[in-house]
Order: C-alpha cells, then structure tokens, then sequence
C-alpha cells in the first residue's frame, strides 16, 4: 500500500516477506491508525468532523437547511422559546438553527477548497525544489520567501479585496496564502528522502524522475499533508470570520463569519443567540481539528511525540 | 568569524532578489489584476475625458514596467503619494498612525510575552502531570473561538454593560491614551496566550530533551536548577530570535482591535481603507508592512548566528 513494501527495505526483504506469511498487516498507515485508536480524544475528533462533514454534504446537497431564507417567526426570538426555530430567531425572522447548518456547510468548503488550491501548490513546489535543487530550488525558495514576506493578514486582505466580495474570493485568497507552509515542510521532507536507500534502489532498476518521485518519495511524505490540512481546516474557517468583518466574506448567504460579524449590532440589544450558535458550532469543529492535527502528529510522525 | 561576516554580507545581498520580488508581487496585484481604478473612483457617469485625466494624474498611462519601478522606488522612499479618500500625503499618515498604534501593541506585546513564557515555564516543569494537561488543554480551547467574538463580548461586557473601559475617543499623550488602550491590550493578552504558551512551551521541551540536560540531571542537578539555570537560558535563543519577528507587527498594531476601539492607528487605518477602496493606501501598508518583515527577519537571522554559536554558517 502507497508503495510501502516495494520501498523501505529494498528487494531483498520484499523477496523474504513475499516467501514468509503474513502473519500481521503492518503499514505507516495502520500503525498510525492503531496508535489513533488508542486516543479516544482523538476518535471523539474524528467523530466530529466526521459529522460536520456529513451535515456540509447534506446542506449542500439541498436536503438540510435549504429553506434557511425562509422567514419563520418574529424577528430577533428569543430561543428555547418554538421548536420550529430552537435557536431564535435574526432580525428578518428566519432560524438561527438553521443558518448555522448552512453556515456549516460554508466553512466545511471553505476548508476543504482551500486546501485544494494549496495542496498542489505547496506539494508541488515543495517536491520539485527539495527533489532537483541547484537552480530550480534557489528559485522556489527565493518565489516563497517572497511571498511569506508579505505578512498573511495582509496578503489575505489584498488579494480578496482586488477580487471582489464573495465565496469564490474566500476560496482563493485563503487557498493562495497558505500553501508557502507546507511546501517548506515538504521539500525538507524530500530533500531527506531523496537519497536514501530505497530510492537509489529505484534508480538502479531504471527508475526515472518522475518515476521516483512520484511513485517512491512522495508516498512517504504524504502524512505531512495529511497534518497540514487538519490545521489548514481550521485556520481557513477563523480566517472566514475575519474576512466577513472586513465586508470581504461570503455575501448573499448565511456563514459563521457573516452571523458572529451581525452580532456587532446585536449584542447591544441583548440579542446573543445568533453569535453564541455560530460560535459554539465553530469552536466544536475548530477545536476538533486542532485536536486532531496534533493526533495525526503524534501517530504519523512519533518522533515528534510530546512536543508541542 | 570571518564566516559570520560572509554570511552576513550574503544574507544582505538576498534582500535585493527578495524586494524585488515582493515588490512584483505588489505590482501584480494592484496594478495589474485590479485592473483600471478610474470608473471605480470617479462613479457610473464619467466621461471618458475625465477618466483619462485621472489615469494621467494617477500615472496609470504609463508603461507596466515603468509602473513596477514606481513601486520599487516607493519601498524605498516611503513616498507612496497622496490617499484616494483623504487626499493626505501617504507617509504622513502613516507617522500619524504609528503612534497609537505603539501605545497599543508595545505594553500588550511586552506583558502577554512575559506571561506565556511563565505559563510555558510552569508546564514545561510539569509536563505530563495535571497542570500541563489542564493548560494545555485550555490553550486549545481559548485558540477554538474566533477572535472577532472575544472582541464582541468583552467590548460588549466590560465596557457597555459594567463601563469599566472607554470604548472610543482616544487621546493622544501619556497617560491619557491609556483609559482607551487598557481593554483592547487586555483581550490581546487573552488572544495571543493560547498560540504563545504552547509556542513557548514547544521550545523549552526541545531544549529539556537534549543530551546536556541528561549530563546535569546525571551528575545530581535538581529539577529547578536544570530548568532555570541550563534549559531557559539555551531556550533564551530561539524565544528572543521568535520575539523579533514579531516586531514589525507591532506597527501594525491589532486590525481589529484599533478599528473597534476607533483608535486612529495604522490598523484601522487599513480597515477604513478597505472600506473605501483606497487603494494607495493598503499599497503604502502593504509595501511598509513586508519591508519591516524583512528588516526584521534579517536582523533575526543576524542574531541567531551571532549569539548561538552552535548554528553554522553557510
């Protein structure tokens, strides 16, 4: 699996493991899960971002929350008051309950796109320049020491400021700012990697660039991906209540960001509901994915056990 | 120390390409992917001879590359013209807005600085017991909520409902800025303790697990001794290296905090310009703010070759 066994020890072994019965599955990935299992604050992290993921899909998919424009009682209700609208109601009567759904279904994407515009770009980057180095890699390096020199906050106001309000500004701006972070970590990772054994066994079977570096090193440092996007997650959904305040979030629909930022106004008339929703449903999820990126730290890298 | 000059002299050359760059990226931005300001500026109605005139005025008719220059010249001038909105020369504004800024994020920076590394001191110390898992535990915790709500509810209980704070009108001169600076450096302390304590705490277990703490405790040290004596002087390194990065963000001073408490510094400058599409402006900021990182990460990197000796040059 991910081109474990073909890798760490050379043919030799896999001759004598393929001879041999299995008598126990063992990968990075099943140690890593065996040592997740044991976390039950993690399992319980899992648990929920499972479940925030799944509520994301259903609103998406139109089956919850799509009725979340309806107006369906007085304005500004207090909660626990109507089972139709549990949480209250905002100012234009419709339910706190279920902008929250769709808020969910917001911050899942705002998570998960962003993290699909900088994976690539971060892994990419990060694997040709720790990969090649000389020339190409002076160049990478120079091109991300550039843009980390621009502060994030920043960088993040600008570039969705120039590209107008809205969901898509969100995706791209918080996508265009955070890869630098992982293609550092990932080129170290590979620069380590790229002359170990198992590669130069590669390249003595013929194996080319694209060969050894797809198929051989960038398995072995997928896991920093894997921790890099549970943090780039929740980063993503406080950067959304950030760019709502500055009037650069999500318009037209309900998000987290939008219903803590109407609570400016709010609060002052003693109206809470809608801020504490949007934020006992963010801080859940957030505190989930913190969790578990130090977690998947722990299980997938137990070097660094302990620390931090 | 011959090593440490060349290094150095290297690492001052490296600006140039940095600058450069970061300046293109500026460029890119404004200039080119914001596309024509002008129609933006002058509203639905301009003629076509008046939105002309601005472009000349704005020096938008020149060439790109002669645009891009503009942009070098000004990181290094600090003149960055004149405001869209207030029609105010760019530096002075800026001089104006460093101060409040300042009285802000000097006192906050230095008293939340010193209380996580006590916090971090006293989980280092205790790691693994209760208290390390408690602290560490509500740094999590305290980093799960936005910090858009901390501002909403502390401004909305200390100073609207108990009126213990000021929440607008800041003065200028000692010590009457401080009964307008005194709650947003409050819920600065209470924002940057989660992230701090466990950023301290991280670098004083790196140095706790090295070989030299195994030789003291081998040799009969206690516990208090190692840890104060040996481990947080070592770890006195990266804390004050990590500390000078986080200058230039001082200037800055808090976005959200100076244009919530409607302090006239160059955070809420920023917000008030992006409010207003003044574009000159959060260009000026932009620039500035990238300039100081730079500075400052150089002088870091001074630093940690300098006063670590172990760290090789090359």
């Amino acid at each position: 699996m991910f081109g474990q066994t073909t890798s760490a020890d050379g043919i030799l072994v896999n001759e004598v493991t393929a001879q041999a019965p299995v008598k126990k599955k063992s990968s990075l990935w099943y140690d890593a899960w065996k040592r997740l299992k044991r976390d039950k604050i993690a399992v319980a992290s899992v648990i929920i971002v499972g479940l925030y993921a799944l509520i994301g899909l259903l609103s998406a998919l139109g089956i919850v929350a799509a009725d979340w424009n309806q107006e369906v009682g007085p304005s500004y209700a207090a909660p626990f008051e109507n089972w139709d609208y549990i949480l209250g109601t905002d100012i234009f009567g419709r339910s706190v309950i279920t902008k929250v759904i769709h808020g969910t279904q917001i911050a899942m994407s705002v998570g998960l796109v962003s993290s699909l515009i900088a994976i690539p770009i971060g892994v990419g980057l990060g694997a040709i320049a720790g990969y090649f180095g000389g020339k190409v890699d002076e160049v990478i390096v120079w091109f991300y020491t550039t843009v980390s020199s621009i502060p994030g906050i920043m960088l993040l106001m600008s570039i969705a400021f120039i590209l107008g309000k809205g969901i898509t500004t969100v995706y791209i701006a918080l996508g265009l700012t955070s890869w630098v972070g992982l293609c550092r970590l990932i080129r170290g990772e590979v620069m380590k990697h790229k002359n170990r054994e198992y590669v130069q066994a590669a390249d003595a079977i013929g194996a080319g660039h694209t060969r050894k570096l797809l198929k051989h090193i960038l398995p072995n440092v997928t896991h920093i991906v894997i921790i890099n996007t549970s943090l780039q997650f929740q980063v993503a959904i406080k950067s959304e209540v950030i760019l709502s305040y500055i009037g650069l979030g999500v318009s037209g629909q309900p998000s987290w960001g939008t219903m803590i930022d109407d609570a400016k106004l709010e609060l002052a008339r003693g109206v809470w509901w809608q801020l504490a929703g949007a934020t006992v449903a963010m801080f859940l999820v957030v505190l989930a994915f913190n969790i578990l990126g130090d977690a998947l730290r722990d299980a997938l890298d137990p070097k660094l056990k302990g620390k931090s | 120390m011959n090593s440490s000059v060349n290094y150095i002299i290297r690492r001052l050359l490296y600006l140039i390409p940095v600058l450069l760059g970061v300046c293109a990226l500026i460029f890119l931005l404004f200039n080119v992917v914001a596309g024509d300001p002008t129609a933006l500026l002058l509203g639905k109605h301009a003629s076509v001879e008046q939105m002309a005139e601005l472009r000349e005025q704005l020096g938008l008719n020149k060439s790109l590359f002669a645009q891009y220059l503009d942009v070098v010249k000004s990181a290094f001038t600090f003149d960055f013209g004149r405001s869209w909105s207030t029609k105010q020369q760019i530096s002075s504004m800026i001089m104006q807005g460093a101060i409040p800024s300042l009285t802000l994020s000097i006192p906050a920076f230095i008293i939340s600085t010193f209380t996580s590394i006590i916090f971090a001191v006293i989980v280092a110390y205790y790691r693994g017991k209760g208290i390390d898992l408690f602290i560490r535990v509500t740094c999590i915790a305290m980093m799960s909520i936005s910090s858009l709500v901390y501002i909403l509810v502390f401004q909305n209980v200390l100073a609207f409902q108990l009126g213990l704070f000021e929440i607008s009108g800041y003065e200028y001169g000692f010590p009457n800025f401080l009964y307008y600076v005194s709650l947003p450096i409050i819920i600065w302390i209470v924002l940057s303790l989660g992230p701090d304590i466990r950023f301290y705490r991280t670098i004083i277990l790196d140095e706790i697990y090295q070989d030299y703490v195994r030789t003291a405790r081998a040799k009969g040290l206690s516990e208090k001794v190692i840890l104060f004596k040996h481990v947080l002087r070592n770890a006195m390194i990266p804390i004050l290296t990590y500390t000078v990065v986080q200058l230039p963000f001082l200037l800055l001073g808090a976005l959200l905090l100076e244009s919530f408490f409607a302090i006239p510094g160059l955070g809420g400058m920023t917000i008030t310009a992006l409010n207003s599409s003044d574009f000159p402006v959060l260009k000026a900021i932009t620039i500035l703010s990238a300039v100081a990182y730079i500075i400052f990460t150089l002088i870091q990197d001074i630093l940690y070759t300098l006063v670590d000796p172990r760290v090789k040059l090359q």
